[in-house]
């Protein structure tokens, strides 16, 4: 049985009211994320899109969640001051069903880690460079169950499993130990 | 390694249906910098002066600024040029938006158009794969339209889509290219599009853009959105509302237009309503916008607001910006309710919102002057709005007199005859202008409009006042941190300037001052518009968050082409001169460097030629405006000293 435990959960709040749709918020985030640090910039790596359709007056920030390997069974829409949004235009999730927060090299989930980094940041990048405060910084404490994490590279892998299935993640590794051993 | 750039241009020729993608040669961003600086060496190289605007052999370049795709604020301008068909001359209109980074990311520094094609196409550029395909089923759609038709055929909502509508499809002189919330407006690249016969260019990019000096960058970049969060918190006083603030300029967030409506001119740059304004006015206007008005938005990279997304009832939504919420209403000396309206319907047609409304105003004064007659408009509406529905639907289409008047007030006085030459009155180099006419000359402007090879004034003016402030205590407030400055003697040009007596205009700034004053001022734009910078931010802005002492900094790290202050000085004189040397080759003189007549009701011959000359000199340009062998040479520009002696345009070297 998990524990439950008071932790602090940092978030960032959207306001799409506030959004002007410039995209920095993808800018500082690939920018960031590069390595080294700030070495080159691409939106499509961002862990923060935003979802727009500036005909329809759409705008979304959404900041990358959870992987998931299956996509939703059907979807609803959601009308909202009249306009018209698709459900995924707010979900988080990098999942099979669209090209959002994967690198576009390898296919890889990508997550938002809040600009994780040492020393610590006062507010992960996207917010501190979006003037129009479409996005806030929040943290606010949440009773949450503890669960064992698994491992950034079990992660990974698991991920490469979804993708390619476990007999071919197994075959290239079997392939690369050799060779990188021989 | 490349930095801020990708090193490829794609070579499209149109004629054959081939596709190239060519490695260029870092040397030359080096000397012309990135954006109109290539693009100028390009279309020196490989347009002949003999060109035609609408023959295969004009080429039609897009390039992005240097800068654009870094994380650098605000860079995300295109610079398209070409050979205009209006002025036969060099244009280079810009657009923002998001179309320059998209390009970048997908690994292109330029798109370069040539030939033409026999059906019309439009291109898809999605990262390597690029294709021509065919466009006939968007023959005739809207430019704002198409860009929607062509992500929904692709699949790709992410794609940015430049396109034009009829007018560019029909060569009107005026057409624009537009894309999403922007559009490349001026000199009429819409109709060389046109005759290339592509009907839209879309672009998909997931690739990387990288940066010499990641942290040293990153802390420019940070310190200009500090500065912007500070200026947009801290307005310039003393100045009218669109100068006070960032932005390119805020006209969709201002609701007083006070200024706008009572100095400038209405109706064919006619009439000047100087009590215009009133509380009823403000308040009918201030409905339309807030009811018409959904959203501020921005282009590229940009915290500032200068675009809004307009839907009116019954019309499809359209994105609009600057100063085209005037230009409509105030030719038809009508209301912003119509002004909205007819802008819908003219940014799906893409056409300019400067030259497009005095065209029609110009076509019903030649009516009322009975120049143009009920034969030459055949069952044009009574209602004067109305009227300019029925002209603007006639221009697009070259309809009977819409054919002549598509081609902009000077070639159409030149069609008409009888007189029709005067009511062509506020045209720069035959290409129409801001509708403003004043009392004194002011020797500053007067520089500017004449030498200005972008052949408009808002992209010419910004970092110095445009009229002097009324106390030396003002003043004193307004220099104290005015940091932008090249050099201290800027400010005390400025302190000097009184409103009467001896330090006034004419004669104040003196000649030398402001040869000075239009150089720099000239030089930020040109830097602006080699790196990609929109003007909103930097160079037509008093006090501006990029400058002449961050700039080589942004260079430096961002690109890795080790600069300074006097050497991108030297690069922008490089490219501004390349520009010049275009249009000479193409016949510009002296001749052709005037404002229009009436533009100042009191005028200075003497004091205008001396300027004319000391500027020229200034410059390194002869007596007709042409640059000599000595300043060519200095440049590092002897091909076109070769090239000017050949043709005879400067005389064999002594």
């Amino acid at each position: 049985m998990a524990e439950r435990k008071k932790k602090l959960v940092k978030t960032i709040k959207v306001d799409v009211d506030k959004c002007n749709g410039c995209r920095a918020c993808e800018v500082i985030c690939s920018a960031f994320h590069a390595a080294p640090k700030y070495s080159g910039n691409n939106p499509a790596r961002s862990r923060i899109r935003v979802i727009r359709e500036p005909l329809k007056d759409i705008y979304v920030p959404v900041y990358a969640g959870e992987y998931t390997a299956a996509e939703c069974m059907g979807r609803d829409k959601y009308v909202i001051d009249g306009k018209e949004y698709d459900e995924c235009g707010f979900c988080r999730a990098s999942c099979p069903s669209r090209d959002l927060f994967k690198e576009p090299d390898s296919g890889l989930p990508l997550k938002c880690d809040m600009c994780e980094s040492d020393p610590t940041l006062e507010k992960p990048l996207c917010v501190q460079w979006c003037l129009n405060d479409a996005l806030v910084y929040e943290e606010r404490e949440e009773e949450v169950e503890e669960e064992e994490k698994p491992e950034d590279v079990e992660i990974g892998l698991e991920s490469l499993v979804d993708k390619y299935g476990l007999e071919k993640v197994m075959d290239s590794f079997a392939r690369m130990s050799k060779s990188k051993k021989g | 390694m490349r930095y801020a750039e990708t090193g490829f241009n794609l070579e499209i020729d149109l004629s054959r249906g081939s596709i190239e993608k060519v490695e260029t040669a870092p040397q030359l961003t080096e000397f012309y910098l990135g954006g109109l600086g290539t693009n100028a060496k390009i279309l020196w190289d490989r347009v002949p002066p003999e060109t035609d605007p609408f023959s295969p052999d004009n080429l039609l370049i897009f390039g992005t600024g240097l800068l654009c795709g870094t994380p650098a604020p605000g860079c995300n301008r295109t610079i398209v040029t070409t050979i205009s068909p209006q002025t036969q001359l060099m244009a280079f209109s810009m657009m923002g938006g998001f179309w320059a980074p998209e390009l970048k990311y997908a690994g292109y520094d330029k798109v370069i158009l040539r030939g033409k094609s026999p059906n019309l196409v439009y291109l898809w550029i999605n990262n390597d794969q690029v294709e021509i395909r065919d466009a006939s089923h968007l023959q005739g759609k809207g430019a704002v339209e198409t860009q929607e038709l062509i992500r929904q055929e692709l699949k790709e909502p992410k794609a940015q889509v430049a396109a034009i509508g009829l007018a560019g499809e029909n060569r009107v002189f005026f057409a624009s290219i537009e894309q999403g919330r922007s559009s490349a407006s001026r000199q009429g690249l819409g109709a060389v599009m046109g005759a290339k016969g592509v009907k839209a260019i879309a672009v998909r990019g997931t690739k990387d853009i990288h940066v010499a000096q990641p942290v040293e960058f990153m802390e420019l970049c940070n310190e200009v959105l500090s500065y912007i969060k500070f200026r947009e918190e801290n307005y310039i006083p003393g100045v009218i509302p669109i100068l006070a603030r960032l932005g390119s300029p805020q006209e969709m967030a201002v609701h007083d237009e006070q200024w706008h409506t009572e100095n400038f001119m209405w109706g064919n740059s006619r009439h000047r309503r100087r009590d215009y304004w009133n509380e009823e006015i403000a308040k009918a206007w201030m409905e339309t916008m807030e009811s018409m008005r959904t959203r501020l938005i921005s282009c590229y990279n940009c915290p500032l607001k200068c675009g809004a997304t307009i839907s009116i009832p019954g019309l499809p939504t359209y994105m609009m910006k600057c100063f085209s919420k005037l230009t409509y209403t105030m030719a038809a000396m009508s209301d912003l309710d119509f002004g909205f309206k007819i802008a819908q319907r003219a940014t799906e047609y893409g056409v300019d919102g400067y030259s497009t409304p005095q065209v029609m105003a110009f076509a019903l004064e030649l009516y009322e002057a009975g120049i143009l007659t009920d034969q030459d408009l055949p069952g044009m509406p009574s209602e004067n709005e109305e009227r300019f529905y029925w002209l603007l639907d006639r221009i697009v289409r070259r309809e009977g007199i819409g054919d002549v008047l598509a081609n902009g007030t000077h070639w159409a006085a030149q069609q008409i005859g009888k007189g029709a030459e005067a009511y062509a009155h506020n045209n720069i180099k035959k290409h129409e202008q801001l509708p403003l006419k004043l009392g004194m000359l002011n020797p500053i402007y007067f520089l500017m409009y004449c030498t200005g090879e972008k052949i408009n004034i808002t992209q010419i003016e910004g970092q110095f006042p445009q009229a002097p402030f009324p106390t030396r205590e003002e003043r004193e407030a307004f220099v104290k941190e005015w940091f932008q400055v090249p050099d201290e003697r800027f400010k005390q040009y400025f302190l000097d300037w009184e409103l009467r007596g001896e330090n006034s205009m004419p004669f104040y700034p003196t000649v030398e001052m402001c040869c000075d004053i239009v150089d720099w001022q000239e030089r930020m734009h040109y830097i602006d518009d080699a790196l990609g910078m929109c003007a909103g931010l930097s160079s037509f802005h008093l006090k501006p968050p990029y400058h002449i002492h961050n700039y080589p900094k942004f260079i430096s790290s961002g690109a890795g082409i080790d600069m300074d202050e006097a050497k991108l000085t030297q690069a922008a004189k490089r490219y501004r001169t390349l520009v010049r040397a275009i249009n000479i080759r193409r016949g510009l003189r002296r001749a052709d460097e005037k404002p229009p007549e009436d533009h100042w009701k009191k005028r200075f011959p003497e004091l205008e030629a001396k300027l004319l000359d000391e500027y020229y000199k200034f410059k390194g340009w002869n007596n007709e405006g042409i640059p000599t062998q000595e300043s060519l040479h200095e440049l590092g520009l002897d091909y076109i000293s070769e090239d000017f002696i050949q043709r005879g345009i400067l005389p064999e070297k002594e």
